[in-house]
Order: structure tokens, then sequence, then C-alpha cells
């Protein structure tokens, strides 16, 4: 899936990487346990979490995330959009829940980082 | 391929770069051209030890000796130490704050996710004394 079809399909915000819309993902991930991003597999994964703060950021970075959307509507601060910006991690915000956002992109055809790991 | 020393200060309660190091690290590992899961590995490693001193340490360091067959990371920080380390290692174990948690940290996987992705893994401590952690990972094959 493409970074503008999770766009198209979160009725999302592109806060960060309006030029990364190509960007092809390969997974996706729910998560607002930032220990939990660290223990499991996300590499290539679109992170979608209710946290909004700077280590998100770079919690993604480290575990190979692609891009993060918050959910809810959250507004990152501008400190939060400096630093994605800086690492090159596309930002998006969309006004579904954390559930709704996560079904919506499952019935687009995205899955969890699980069967992406069973089928490698 | 070169074989490489770097350190990088790490500031204890300073979240405005708190992980910056890690991310250094990663790119360095990336450009010499490791293979993907062992960078990974590492970056994790290096991230989790790093913000173990920026939440619990005191001011430290954090160096990365690479050469052809490993790569090593020696982390190590003059805060309060850990009295009791084989507590400290059993996941679930976190003296974190809530405004830790809130940040997402402190489910005391830390310790227990660093042992499980090194290859090679040593911890020192004594209370008052600060943390001094080395973690290795083998390198396969011809990198670089
Ligand atoms: N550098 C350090 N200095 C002092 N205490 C530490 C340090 N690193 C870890 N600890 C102690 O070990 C515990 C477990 O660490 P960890 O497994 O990383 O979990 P967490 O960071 O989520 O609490 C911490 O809660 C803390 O009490
Ligand atoms: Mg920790």
């Amino acid at each position: 899936m493409k970074l503008a079809d999770i766009r198209d399909t979160l009725h999302a915000q592109v806060i960060v990487g309006n030029d990364k819309l190509d960007l092809s993902v390969k997974a996706g991930t729910g998560s607002d346990l930032m220990s939990d991003m660290l223990t499991g597999p996300t590499s290539g994964a679109v992170l979608l979490t209710g946290l909004c703060n700077v280590q998100v950021v770079r919690t993604s970075v480290v575990a190979g995330v692609v891009a993060v959307v918050l959910v809810r509507g959250k507004q990152p601060a501008p400190e939060m959009v400096t630093q994605a910006r800086k690492h090159g991690l596309p930002l998006l915000s969309t006004p579904f829940t954390m559930f709704s956002a996560c079904g919506r992109l499952f019935d687009k055809g995205l899955r969890g980082v699980e069967e992406k790991a069973s089928r490698s | 391929m070169a074989h490489l020393t770097r350190s990088f200060e790490i500031k204890a309660r300073d979240f405005s770069r708190a992980g910056e190091v890690s991310i250094e690290v990663q790119g360095i590992l990336k450009t010499i051209g490791f293979e993907a899961d062992c960078v990974r590995r590492a970056s994790i490693c290096a991230y989790e030890s790093e913000m173990n001193v920026v939440m619990h340490g005191g001011d430290g360091e954090l160096s990365l000796t690479v050469d052809p067959e490993n790569i090593l990371l020696e982390v190590e920080d003059h805060g309060p130490g850990i009295e009791n380390i084989e507590l400290a290692l059993q996941e679930g174990y976190s003296t974190a704050t809530i405004q830790y948690r809130e940040m997402g940290f402190g489910a005391g996987m830390g310790l227990p996710n660093i042992k499980k992705n090194a290859d090679f893994f040593e911890i020192h401590s004594q209370k008052g004394q600060g943390v001094h952690l080395k973690v290795g990972f083998k390198v396969d094959g011809d990198n670089g």
C-alpha cells in the first residue's frame, strides 16, 4: 500500500511527507507503548498511535517504522514536526479513532506486522 | 572495512535530545553497509540504553566500536546505579515514573530487550556508582 492510499483511506492530513506519497508501506501496527515498538517486528510498517510526542518520532526511526499516523485528530507540537522533518519521517493526522483507523486500513488489505513476519 | 571508534555524550533528563545518539549510530552502521537485521538489533540496544541513561541514570557516554567482525556498544553513566541487577533484568520490572510512562516508556522491557537482541551482554553496576553496559553483535560476512 502507498502512503497516498493511507492518506485517502484515513481522510488524513499530511503534516510531513507530502513529497513521499509514493512510499510503499508493507504492514501496519497500532500502539501507544513505545516499549512494545522496540520488542516486535515493525520494520517497513506504518505506526498508528494516540501518543503525540517527540519520542514517537525517534522511536519510530530506530524501529524502522516508515510513517506515523496520529489518531483522533491529534495535532503534533512544533518540535515533533521539526523532528519528523529532520529524520525524513512522514507524519499524518487522521480524525478516526485507533480502532476505526486500523479497521479501515485492514479492510483495504493492509496487514499487521506479525503477518509480515510469518510470510518472510 | 575500516575499524572505527566513536564516542557520544548522553545527558540525563535531556528529552530534547533523547535518542539522537542512537539514531546517529544507526546512520553510521547503515552507511558502513551492515546487514539490516544487525543494524536494527544494534540500534534498538543503543536506543534502549540511551533512554535508560536519560530516564534513570546520570550524565554518561556511549561508545561505538566497529571492526570487520563485531559491533560493540559501551554505555556508561554516572548516576545512582542499580542496586539489584538481577531484579532490573526481569521483564516488567521498572522504577519509571508516571511521566515516563505517559511518554510510552517504563514497561520494564528495556534491559531484557537489550539482552535478547545482543550476541554479547555484560552489565556492571553498584549503588551510587552508575551503570556500565557492554553489548556486542557478531557481524557475518563481508560488509563494507
Ligand atoms: N542507567 C541506569 N541507571 C539507573 N537505573 C537504571 C539504569 N538502567 C536501568 N535502570 C533500572 O532498571 C530498571 C529496568 O530497566 P528497563 O528494563 O530498561 O525498564 P524501564 O526503562 O522501562 O524501566 C529501571 O526501571 C531502573 O530502575
Ligand atoms: Mg528502559
